[in-house]
């Protein structure tokens, strides 16, 4: 358990050692300050998906009231949602979602395991080649993804959106388990290799379990990110029903539409369980982003 | 360990490389080539034609403002985010009730797709009912609702700024986050010792501080370069480089094209690629990674 604890993707706070120049005696007045600097900050940055919320919530002919809070709130339109087509899209979102988080844990499992136990040949060749993919970014390369999968009859598949969202989230995933593998001692598993386990079983039984917050952390961060993609999908889909949510939303956007807070219910549904789930991870990602990079 | 049989490591790491090679390295390829192509709108080839592509982007009326605000863009993104991140982090490293709260909340946009965060700003500037136009009217910058002062999207002397500070605002969380992560790293008897020395605060974080928190400086950095360099949502869903090309990058350049011109679109996007190598390369070089990984 201790080895899990020192894995190297360092979480961002240290409560005993973050208040450096204030010693035990920080002023009150200056703690209040700080405090209350803090919270408005904090308020901005929730603003907007306050905003979000509050719309979604407002009857469909008062939409367009120039009122800060609704006159009426009308819990109903998160329901009505899920008739509206929109509920098609998110069905997709989820595919999408869930098919690259699968696709990830598939192939970067063995993978991170693979270079955090054993020094063959192409393992540099092979970090680097994750480095560089974390580096790019589908944006950069969208003409040449779009002229791939349209060769491969593969536009408006939920498939292609899986594969790309899969390969460009491939790097985050490969270094958080490599360090966590890397932190797990390999006496741990011989042991359990000794006992009987065979190589795999000591793999399943030993090394896997331990590894679990890495693991859960490349599934959520993976999850959230083919979740929000929306440049990739706007690319490879045409057919409105084929769309994963952020590209209908958009589309939503442009037509001066009458039911305007489906959009809104659509983002909050989207929008607000992701955060939720990102707080649940929020002290690994950083260690994920940069450890290709900062080692 | 056992002796490794030659084939063992493909077995392991072949399938991540395969996804890579079909997801990443293909398309280069296929970009790279495609800018040396002729291709019809629904997408025949007619052959290679040179570097008529490049020739015809380059001739593009628009191709230099777009250029020039492409580096304004990233610049100026990316210079606010650090600027504002320090800060934040300086002050979320403090201890204080509701800390854990308070970062929480520093999330949201940085989990939240930056295309909801976008249109969600796009509704809040709505000239007729959006909430910034009703403070704005209320702080008495605009005499009413629904006028020419209120769109403050429709030109591009406004439009620019609102784009920068959304992708500034969606940065922020990621960029204070590292450079927490940075500031952790820090022991505190440094501290200490400058304190003993008599140094000022200011001196403090000028001569300690920074220089020890290069490294997370430098990746959270370049990180961000890349990100708002090739940043599409937020100017799609604000404005779609509207009025004409006026708030447009080279990467919405680039989208734009490709529904008339995959070949030119395609050198738009190797001409993008170009500059995006260069700055890999930067980084590699002052991360200076593969001293340490190898």
């Amino acid at each position: 358990m201790m080895a899990v604890k020192t894995a190297p993707p360092a979480p961002p706070r240290s409560h005993a050692r973050t208040a450096p120049r204030g010693g035990h005696a920080m002023p009150r007045l200056k703690t209040t300050l700080v405090a209350a600097a803090a919270y408005v900050i904090a308020f901005i940055f929730l603003f907007p998906y306050v905003v979000m919320v509050l719309t979604s919530l407002r009857p469909q002919e008062s939409l367009r009231d120039a009122t800060l809070l609704p006159t009426q709130w009308e819990w109903s339109n998160l329901v009505t949602f899920w008739s509206s087509g929109l509920a098609g899209n998110l069905v997709v979102t989820l595919q999408v979602a869930a098919g690259s988080t699968v696709l990830v844990l598939l192939v970067a499992l063995p993978a991170a395991y693979y270079t955090a136990r054993h020094n063959f040949r192409g393992r540099t060749m092979f970090l680097i080649l994750v480095l560089i993919t974390q580096m790019f970014q589908p944006t950069a390369m969208l003409v040449g993804i779009y002229r791939e999968f349209s060769q491969f009859g593969l536009v408006d598949s939920v498939w292609s959106l899986i594969l790309v969202n899969g390969g460009f989230n491939l790097a985050f995933a490969v270094w958080i388990l490599n360090a966590y593998f890397a932190s797990i001692p390999r006496d741990l598993e011989e042991a359990a290799f000794l006992d009987g386990n065979g190589r795999f079983g000591a793999l399943f039984r030993v090394t896997l379990p331990l590894a679990m917050p890495g693991v859960i952390t490349a599934l959520i961060f993976t999850f959230i990110a083919a979740w929000n993609e929306f440049v990739v999908a706007l690319t490879l889909t045409t057919t409105p029903e084929k769309q994963p949510l952020t590209v209908a939303l958009n589309s939503f956007i442009g037509q001066y539409q009458v039911d305007w807070q489906n959009l809104f219910a659509g983002s909050v549904i989207a929008t607000i369980p992701v955060i939720i789930l990102f707080a649940l991870i929020e002290r690994k990602v950083v260690g994920g982003l940069t450890a290709g990079s900062i080692k | 360990m056992r002796r490794l049989r030659p084939l063992e490591p493909l077995a392991w790491v072949g399938p991540a490389v395969l996804l890579i090679a079909v997801v990443v390295i293909w398309p280069v390829i296929e970009m790279v080539r495609s800018s040396f192509l002729q291709i019809s709108r629904v997408g025949v080839v007619r052959g290679y034609n040179g570097f008529d592509n490049y020739d015809k982007l380059f001739a593009e009326k628009d191709f230099a403002d777009i250029m020039v605000r492409s580096v304004i863009w990233v610049v100026a993104v990316v210079a606010l985010t650090v600027l504002i991140s320090l800060a934040l982090a300086q002050l979320f490293n403090q201890r204080f009730p509701g800390r854990k709260m308070a970062r929480w909340a520093l999330i949201a946009p940085w989990a939240a797709s930056v295309l909801m965060t976008a249109i969600v700003f796009r509704w809040m500037l709505d000239p007729e009912v959006g909430v910034i136009n009703q403070i704005r009217l209320k702080l008495g910058l605009i005499d009413a609702l629904g006028g020419a002062d209120a769109d403050q999207l429709g030109v591009a002397a406004t439009a620019m700024p609102w784009l920068v500070f959304v992708a500034v605002f969606v940065s922020v969380p990621f960029t204070t986050y590292a450079l927490l992560a940075g500031l952790a790293t820090i022991p505190s008897d440094v501290y200490e010792a400058a304190k003993m020395d008599g140094a000022s605060r200011l001196r403090t974080y000028w001569s300690i501080t920074l220089p020890l928190l290069r490294p997370a400086l430098t990746v959270a950095a370049l990180i961000n370069v890349m990100n708002v360099f090739n940043s599409f949502p937020i100017i799609w869903a604000m404005t779609h480089g509207q009025p004409g090309y006026s708030t447009a990058t080279s990467t919405i350049f680039m989208f734009i094209l490709k529904s008339s011109d995959i070949g030119e679109s395609a050198a738009m996007s190797v001409v993008n690629f170009g500059m995006v190598l260069v700055i890999t390369a930067v980084f590699l070089k002052i991360s200076r990674w593969n001293r340490a990984v190898a």
